[in-house]
């Protein structure tokens, strides 16, 4: 098995299947293209699974590694490979794109075979750009990906999805920009590399560490997304279909933090120590001030993505506290998020199917007539909520205790998610599903059928199982994790 | 090996019971769904004994069961501690919870949601074991929180209820705010022990006890013990689950639960978590006079305060909650005068005259058809003679009736507390010998309501609605949460109570049978067990005392002579006076004098309103806490997010766009004579600035 190219099998299978999908043409074929997405998405996932099984935990080199020149005239070069920190995700992603077939199956019948052509090419895309290890590949996939996300906003968006999609072009592309010049400049100051692990080890000088981790801040800040430049997220998110909320959810805004990994930490050590104080009081602002903000939501959407933010908060304050602790307790978060807000986003989803509303106002006493749904639901909200034995908890506990070590207030401040997040989850919980019938579109609602059962069983087992026993995702990542912190603690200045 | 085994048994058998009953709830028979949940629990229970057993013989375990995770220096595990403290909690929770599924059968009986009951108890009895059973805080907190998500669903079990949802939302919420302490005491753990498990920890202890964290660098003030820290933060964790003041107001609104959970969770077993964990934390709390005069205080203000609240309770159910609440208070007590075991000993006979009582008003509840109102009641004791019976035997026990189970216990705490000589025990003492005297006038106020005087049922409905006064109050309080929960509570009080002429009738032995069996420990638990537990050293090494500046226990050891003794010199103490008071005066209040309470809450008026208010804890949550949080969030939002962020930055970039490529526009109109004009004008300006400047 170790024989195989597998990192590119799980970039290009998901991308040519995706163009098989298309191939198949009009909504006629439409049985047809969903049978071969599912099969391509599952494909996407088998491929992955050596991933795991044939991982050295042992070591924080880059493992898998496939390299070959791509454009020698600019020394870019075809290099793939993963640790510790990226590894999960390749896996993540491609569970994902299984669910996110699944859930347009039946609710998705216009340009059925374009709509999952996106979602698997995406996919592939969203592969490449957790394995690349070349900056420009990077940038390549970093950049195409944005392109079938778009197209799923503005193609099965609902009705505002220009401004959507607008506002996510705008805060995306200012991001971009300062990404793709800092790149530039490190080719050129690194004698013309574009390899991310020879700039690991270039020696930089103060001032322009801060000039690279702020430009790099500014692009990974937005997909993140951190405040303030966060507002584009909650209307991407209502705007979006259900499976393109998930794969946001879930992936798209795991790219910012991962760049924070692969790209601030490593390349400018002595700015992040410096600035680590300005990410800090940007996530604790995060945390406090958008778990508030979703306290007050109405519309369903805007309060799991305001949810969102606020757990991509932990994320960013676990890695800029500097210990393994912290670190891996938002390696953690960001894997756990992807099943819980994917299936939060999904539950939403299943209501919006059939009374084709997000609105907290609209519902009430939902349980009484879909209670398989509920008991599911009651189970997402609880590890929204971070309730032990789900994964939702794991990070945040995590996080908390490095935090506490760290900074007793930080810790205070964190600390309230556990109020705050329990009650915007349950306050919502409670208008939407609990209660007697609201009104005559929930009590002709009908429970969720096995399709959607599978879906919300599949996201289930990934919250529980996590939460039960993280072990098996902790161990994959100490070796790569504890490289890191090593190598941060390093001062780059000559 | 082998009790390893057991070890694991006692945790998985109800789980196992809960999994089959839940996920299969909807296609099972209900018998299923109880054989399975209640065979789970007795294999426990059986198991427990077993265990006890064992320890009784000297045989204690820590050790892990799993690694749950790694990470960095840190270690976290999944294991058991098995010990007398542990297998004490052990035992009382398997009964307790053994009793409640029996009685279950009978009281769930017409209930739709039958096996899903039966799969949350069992879910809770699981839980509620791995919280005893843990041997680091990590397991403790999954426990904690276990059994709050267990709470949750089962006060909120009638969902189609809206006073139900909003207690339940309630509860976990403000158990929430004492996991936020709860979570900071074990992050502090962890930053300065190095590790979560208790064992090392506590032998950590002793070289911390001087350690100081900074708070606020560079003020004297800012400079705190970190023991002192550590412990409250943890306590917080037990006001929160142990519901004291102020963290206290979910508890009389989960009685929006069914019964037996009122029973299980709220009484015996959950409640006792916070006991619990201070008692297992002794070796940290034994090293701060700080934490053990807060611990003190907090208890004593909940034991007085809410023992206050029950007499003006009419709701069958919420005299027995606010009674809880007291006696909750009441172990918190002993807890801060470093009588850790009298704590648990209070914890053990209130599990059994607490459930008793419980289960008693839940049987009464049943005879009255589900009207719960004790001044619709009267004179049951004709009707349900065992229920009248065994809540007799529950309300002494309760009171502190002489050879009685509570009275050793609280006895006990009333000595001890006598003795302790930390910071706010002079208010404790007062606050228990006074609550004495309330607990026994309140108790015994409802039962002469219920069980004697003048039969008031059958006329139920004028009743009703003749004083409907505090059950509207809650409504109105719940009305303040401006959402749209307000129909359906009339609609439910309807259709309950006995119709004219109907008699309450005894219920079935399913009901009866955990009564006669609650009933029996709530009467010599305490004569058997006092001596072993505390003064034998049952506990030996379960609890820690620095006996050297607490000398509580050894002084309380010196005084007794045995149980029969100690009952024997009761009877001339003004603890037993006040009790006796309290009956005697509740029997001519409300048997002999009925017209009396009425002119003394007339006279009383703002007394009486603010303890109808529940001294507006309620409200000040309601307004100031949830409603200041949701008009901050709205402010954030519509300001913050959609005011400058999205309108100033984002709009102001777009409009800044706009504006440029207006004016790019205008030049680009596309008419000849407009480039031309232009051009000539271009021609000008350069050509004067150029001849100008020469």
């Amino acid at each position: 098995m170790s024989g195989m190219p597998l990192l590119s099998l799980a970039i290009w299978v998901p991308i040519l299947t995706g163009l098989f999908v298309l191939a198949t043409g009009s909504d006629r074929n439409a049985p047809l293209a969903r049978m071969l997405a599912l099969l391509g998405a599952v494909a996407g996932l088998l491929v992955t699974i050596p991933l795991y099984i044939d991982f050295d935990v042992t070591t924080s080199t880059m493992q898998f590694v496939e390299l070959s020149p791509w454009i020698p005239r600019f020394n870019i070069n075809y290099h793939l490979g993963v640790d510790g920190i990226s590894m999960l995700f390749v896996m993540l992603n491609s569970f994902i794109t299984i669910i996110v077939v699944l859930a347009g199956w039946q609710v998705i019948d216009n340009k059925v075979a374009q709509y999952n052509a996106s979602f698997l090419i995406m996919s592939g895309l969203l592969n490449g750009i957790f394995a690349s290890l070349d900056g420009m590949l990077f940038y390549i996939f970093f950049e195409a990906s944005l392109i079938p996300l778009y197209l799923i906003i503005g193609v099965w968006g609902g009705p505002r999805r220009v401004y959507a999609a607008f506002k996510f072009f705008l805060f995306t592309l200012m991001g971009s920009l300062l990404f793709l010049v800092s790149l530039i400049y490190l080719f050129v100051q690194s004698g013309g590399s574009f390899s991310i692990l020879d700039w690991h080890q270039m020696p930089i000088a103060r001032v322009p560490q801060m000039w690279i981790f702020l430009a790099f801040l500014v692009a990974f800040a937005v997909k993140v997304p951190m405040w303030p430049v966060h507002t584009w997220l909650p209307d991407a998110h209502v705007e979006a279909p259900t499976g393109g909320s998930i794969v946001l959810a879930a992936i798209a805004l795991k790219l910012g933090a991962y760049g924070f990994l692969r790209f601030s930490l490593p390349i400018a050590p002595d700015a992040s120590q410096e600035l680590s104080g300005l990410i800090v009081g940007l996530s604790l602002i995060a945390i406090v001030y958008i778990g508030l903000v979703a306290l007050v939501q109405e519309d369903m959407k805007k309060l799991v993505a305001y949810s969102s933010i606020a757990h991509m908060g932990f994320v960013t304050l676990g890695f800029f506290m500097f210990s393994a602790l912290g670190l891996e307790g938002a390696l953690v978060q960001m894997v756990s998020h992807g099943f819980i807000a994917g299936a939060m986003f999904y539950c939403i989803g299943v209501m919006y199917d059939r009374v084709h509303s997000r609105q907290i106002v609209d519902y009430g006493g939902v349980v009484n007539t879909m209670p398989k749904f509920a008991a599911f639901f009651m189970l997402f909200a609880m590890a929204n909520a971070g309730l032990p034995a789900t994964s939702g908890f794991v990070g945040e506990f995590m996080v908390i205790l490095a935090a506490v070590k760290y900074n007793f207030w930080v810790a205070f401040a964190a600390a309230t998610t556990m109020i705050v997040g329990a009650a915007y989850t349950l306050w919502m919980y409670k208008r939407v599903v609990f209660g007697a019938v609201g009104n005559h579109h929930v009590a002709e609602l009908t429970d969720i059928n096995s399709r959607e059962f599978l879906v919300l069983a599949l996201l289930a087992i990934g919250a529980l199982g996590m939460g039960l026993y993280p072990q098996p995702f902790t161990e994959v990542m100490h070796s790569s994790v504890n490289e890191l912190l090593r190598h941060i603690a390093v001062s780059k200045i000559l | 090996m082998e009790m390893q085994k057991l070890y694991l048994l006692v945790p998985l058998a109800p789980l196992v019971g809960a999994i089959v009953a839940g996920l299969f709830c909807r296609v099972i028979p209900r018998w299923v769904a109880h054989t399975s949940a209640i065979s789970g629990v007795a294999i426990a229970f059986i198991a427990s004994v077993f265990i006890f057993q064992d320890v009784a013989a000297g045989n204690t375990f820590n050790g892990p069961v799993y690694q749950w995770l790694t990470s960095g220096d840190y270690t976290f595990e999944v294991g058991f501690l098995i010990d007398q403290l542990t297998v004490t909690m052990m035992l009382v929770v398997t009964f307790v919870s053994l009793m409640v599924h029996i009685y279950t059968i009978g009281y769930m009986q017409d209930d739709p949601g039958y096996n899903r009951f039966f799969s949350y108890i069992a879910l809770f009895t699981f839980s509620m074991l791995m919280l005893v059973m843990s041997n680091n805080f990590m397991q403790l907190f999954f426990g904690w929180e276990a059994v709050g998500l267990v709470s949750y669903l089962l006060i909120g079990f009638w969902y189609t209820r809206p006073t139900a949802i909003i207690a339940n939302m309630k509860a976990f919420l403000v158990n929430r705010v004492g996991d936020f302490g709860f979570i900071l005491g074990i992050g502090l753990v962890l930053a300065h022990f190095g590790s979560l498990d208790y064992k090392t920890v506590f032998e950590h202890a002793p070289k911390l006890a001087n350690a100081t964290i900074t708070l606020y660098a560079g003020f004297e003030s800012g400079t705190v013990s970190l023991m002192s820290a550590t412990c409250i933060l943890l306590f917080i964790g037990a006001m929160g689950k142990s519901a004291q003041v102020p963290l206290h107001v979910w508890l009389p609104d989960s009685m929006e639960g069914p019964t037996p959970i009122s029973a299980l969770i709220h009484a015996a077993t959950m409640v006792t978590a916070g006991i619990f964990m201070v008692a297992r934390m002794s070796p940290l709390f034994e090293l701060s006079d700080t934490a053990l005069s807060f611990v003190i205080v907090i208890g004593s203000i909940t034991a007085l305060f809410m023992g206050f609240l029950g007499v003006i309770q009419n709701d069958i159910k919420r005299v027995v909650a606010y009674s809880t609440l007291s006696q909750l208070g009441y172990m918190t007590v002993a807890l801060g005068a470093s009588a850790y075991s009298v704590a648990i000993f209070h914890l053990m006979t209130h599990a059994f005259f607490k459930a008793l009582l419980f289960l008693g008003a839940g049987s009464v509840i049943i005879g009255m058809h589900h009207d719960q109102d004790i001044r619709n009641m009267g004179g049951l004791r004709k009707y349900m003679p065992i229920t009248w019976l065994t809540s007799l035997i529950g309300s002494l026990a309760l009171i502190g009736t002489p050879f009685f189970a509570g009275f050793y216990s609280k006895d006990s705490i009333i000595e001890a507390v006598a003795m302790s000589h930390i910071s706010g025990s002079g208010f404790a003492y007062f606050s228990v010998m006074a609550g004495v005297f309330v607990t026994a006038f309140y108790s015994f106020r409802m039962y002469f309501l219920v069980f004697h005087g003048e039969e008031r049922f059958g006329k139920a409905h004028a009743a009703v609605n003749d004083s409907s006064h505090a059950k509207q109050h809650d409504d109105n309080a719940h009305a303040a949460h401006g959402d749209d929960d307000h129909h359906a509570t009339d609609v439910h009080e309807e259709h309950h109570g006995l119709a004219p002429g109907q008699k309450p009738h005894e219920t079935p032995w399913v009901v009866w049978l955990p009564l006669v069996l609650l009933a029996i420990p709530s009467v010599v638990i305490g004569y058997i067990t006092i001596e072993p537990m505390l003064f034998g050293g049952f506990f030996k090494d379960a609890i820690f005392i620095n006996s050297e500046v607490h000398p509580v226990m050894e002084e309380l050891a010196h005084e007794f002579h045995g149980a029969f003794a100690m009952a024997t010199h009761a009877l001339g103490t003004p603890v037993f006076w006040l009790a006796f008071s309290g009956v005697a005066l509740s029997w001519f209040f409300y048997l002999k004098r009925p017209e009396i309470p009425a002119s003394i809450k007339a006279a009383c008026g703002p007394i009486y309103t603010l303890l109808e208010n529940k001294y507006y804890f309620d409200k000040f949550n309601e307004v100031v806490l949830a409603g200041g949080a949701r008009l901050i969030g709205r402010g954030l939002w519509k300001g913050g997010d959609a005011g400058v962020i999205d309108g100033l930055i984002v709009g102001g970039a777009v409009r800044l766009v706009g504006a440029v490529s207006m004016l790019a526009r205008f030049f680009q109109s596309g008419h000849i004579y407009h480039y031309a004009f232009t051009m000539i004008f271009g021609v000008c300006a350069l050509l004067s600035f150029w001849l100008l400047r020469a």
